[in-house]
């Protein structure tokens, strides 16, 4: 019993010693000469492969930024698709370097699981989804509705919050699997269906006929979707974070992947240091002065990048909202970079 | 007189002969009636299974082929009312192969090809000579060079990016070849009189049968990482491939124990009493005979293992059967679940009947 003791103590102190001493992932990545990005893998829009096998996604093209932040080229990322119980463990045992797998941002992800989130890629929110047939304009209306709803989430707690702080009775119809909810919902077995916003719109979708069916405008919980990265890191938090922050800033100053080229003769000098013409974020940031200007150019823009995954002419047909400009009404603000 | 009797008995004989059965008693009315309805119980019974067979079977016909789409895309599914065979069609490579680059693809398949044939070659046990043991080794070293590439000019593929069948197939071709001499070592080391060797393969055993194999899995994926030291990974399949092998090798163990304790004590005597050192009473003497008695289990334990590789869907590699859930959960193709996921059972249960089909010819053999 006692020689355990010693030996959990040792396995301890040493895995301690070697946090200590561990080089910066910024280095690491470097050295090995790729970025390793945990990915959703099941979700469209944001992490999944396509019919050829290549990766798609809003939560894929920031892993895609990164490593064409750090190298200059954005096919230098390896993406490695994870289920939701392994992904903080990925993260934390360096299988990873970044994951961009849909995280919700949390207090107790942030401190007690010892991750760092960055910057907010896509502003999610819990809400519902109702056949218009149902004649209900608002949640509030959804007294002793039957509701479906995928177990063992923040979803059906956040569902259950939403109908007792609003004295409203319901009846969840618990469904494991996401593709049998959906045939369970069209087939008439609830009233009403609840889930992220941005998965509701995937499910109206694939409904026989769309058009019956609606998205109430209430959201009833706030789901900041980010990157996250190990914490204490903060090369590399700092990395991923404007990597991020350069798609927003870009669309705010107009940059696009197609105008780029022009835009490197532009006056303007918020431009100019943006794009790395007049030098100092680069060397700041351990990276190429014309970072910013490599990830407009292979990857695009926010609004680009929004569009081209989640936007109105894919499957899901989202509307900007909430991950519009803070200039459009929304909430994508990026710091100056200078 | 005698002539004519002897005439008369001739011509009963040959109406006898000429007479036929009553029409009900032969052909095909016989055999419905003598196997189909000998008896009021036995008659509803079939009256019901015809019933059930005449609502199931004409409107699955017409889902399956008459109302069908092939080739169409998504879209033009959602409107037609029989099945969706082009969510195979769309995502056929896909699911087969996974992440594998796209103009890389002929090197997993000419692989598996090379492995279904020196499957083939091996069933057939006059086959069984040194060339086998050299035809194996050189095919399982092209097959690694075609997966890993990296020599004679193919671009080098990371083992992350093997996915689909080749994947489903290395998980179960190797976690069988591997766990079934261990599992034999295993039994041997239970029915042992060292306490210490008793002692940890029986620890072993119940300890990992005692485990469901999914919870293996997640501790190969998620826990074992935490305690490696900083810096190394282990590749994630060669950690699930791992966890199978130790995993059907404890339920073989338990098989060929079965096997060992059903030849009798006089076998094991005779075998000492002419002098057969351990080694050679149990490779020479015992083993043919306890491996062949459980040949039907043995088969049993391996073909669930192969449908076990199907778990490795929790730790997110993409096997046959999460290419097939990624494709269903495209928005394009959400709703053909039933459709993708027929075709893959399909390919199992081939796989699995293939194996117990010879396994049954291998009995049969081996009981001349």
């Amino acid at each position: 019993m006692k020689s355990l003791k010693v030996l959990v103590a040792a396995a301890m102190v040493l895995m301690f010693a070697a946090s200590l001493c561990m080089a910066g992932t910024l280095e690491d990545v470097k050295a090995k000469g790729f970025v390793t990005v945990g990915v959703n893998g099941n979700l469209f829009g944001f992490g999944m492969p396509d019919e050829k096998g290549v990766w798609k996604g809003l939560d894929v093209d920031t892993g895609r930024a990164i490593a064409t932040a750090v190298f200059g080229d954005a096919s230098k990322v390896k993406f490695i698709p994870l289920t939701a119980v392994q992904r903080f463990t990925a993260l934390q045992s360096k299988e990873i370097d970044v994951l961009c797998r849909n995280a919700t941002q949390t207090l107790n992800r942030d401190t007690a699981l010892g991750l760092d989130f960055v910057q907010v890629n896509y502003y999610d929110g819990q809400g519902f989804l109702i056949p218009k047939k149902l004649g209900v304009n608002n949640a509030k209306e959804l007294n002793g509705a039957s509701v479906c709803v995928l177990p063992g989430t923040t979803t059906e707690l956040n569902a259950a919050d939403y109908f007792r702080a609003n004295n409203l009775t319901w009846k969840p119809v618990v469904i494991e699997n996401t593709a049998e909810l959906q045939k369970a919902f069209f087939a008439g077995r609830c009233d009403c269906m609840t889930s992220d916003i941005s998965q509701l719109a995937g499910t109206r979708a694939v409904a026989p006929n769309p058009a019956d069916y609606i998205i109430l405008s209430e959201v009833i919980s706030k789901e900041p979707l980010a990157p996250a990265v190990r914490h204490g890191d903060n090369q590399w938090k700092d990395v991923v974070h404007y990597a991020v922050l350069a798609m927003i800033n870009a669309e705010e100053l107009g940059i696009d992947s197609k105008n780029v080229d022009e835009m490197l003769k532009d006056k303007n000098p918020k431009v100019q240091r943006f794009l790395g013409v007049s030098p100092g974020n680069g060397k700041a940031l351990g990276l190429d002065e014309n970072f910013a200007y490599n990830i407009i150019k292979q990857v695009g823009n926010y609004g680009e990048v929004f569009e081209r995954n989640v936007g109105l002419n894919t499957s899901l047909a989202l509307k900007r909202g909430l991950n519009a400009l803070w200039t459009n009404g929304g909430l994508m603000y990026s710091p100056p970079f200078k | 007189m005698s002539e004519v009797l002897s005439n008369n008995n001739n011509s009963i004989h040959d109406d006898a002969d000429n007479v036929k059965p009553p029409i009900a008693s032969v052909g095909i009315i016989g055999w419905i009636r003598h196997n189909l309805f000998n008896g009021p119980i036995n008659s509803i019974i079939t009256l019901a299974i015809l019933y059930i067979l005449w609502k199931v079977v004409p409107p699955f016909v017409n889902w399956a082929f008459i109302e069908s789409m092939w080739t169409s895309s998504g879209a033009e599914c959602q409107q037609a009312d029989g099945a969706c065979w082009s969510v195979i069609y769309a995502n056929f490579r896909f699911i087969i192969f996974g992440f594998f680059p796209h103009d890389q693809q002929w090197r997993p398949l000419v692989a598996m090809i090379l492995l279904v044939t020196l499957l083939l070659c091996s069933q057939n046990r006059n086959n069984w000579k040194k060339s086998l043991a050299y035809a194996w080794i050189i095919g399982l070293v092209i097959m690694g060079l075609l997966m890993k590439g990296g020599v004679l000019g193919l671009p080098p593929i990371e083992s992350s990016q093997w996915s689909g069948l080749p994947l489903t197939m290395l998980l179960s071709v190797f976690g069988m070849v591997a766990a079934y001499p261990l599992g034999i070592v295993l039994a041997l080391g239970r029915r042992s009189t060292m306490p210490a060797i008793k002692s940890l393969c029986v620890i072993y055993i119940e300890l990992i049968r005692g485990v469901p194999l999914i919870s293996l899995l997640f501790m190969s994926s998620v826990m074992f990482p935490l305690f490696l030291p900083e810096g190394l990974t282990i590749n994630k399949i060669l950690r699930a491939q791992i966890a199978i092998i130790l995993f059907t090798a404890a339920y073989v163990a338990e098989v060929v124990r079965g096997g060992l304790q059903a030849i009798p004590k006089g076998q094991y005597e005779a075998a000492e009493a002419i002098g057969l050192n351990y080694y050679m009473k149990m490779r020479l003497i015992i083993l043919p005979q306890a491996l062949k008695v459980v040949i039907p289990p043995t088969v049993g334990v391996l073909i669930s293992a192969f449908k076990d590789t199907s778990l490795v869907v929790i730790i997110a590699l993409y096997d046959l059967l999460k290419t097939t859930q990624s494709t269903i959960s495209n928005p394009k193709w959400m709703g053909f679940s039933a459709e993708a996921y027929i075709f893959i059972a399909l390919i199992y249960f081939v796989c699995c009947y293939a194996m117990s089909s010879y396994s049954r010819r291998l009995e049969r053999e081996l009981d001349k």
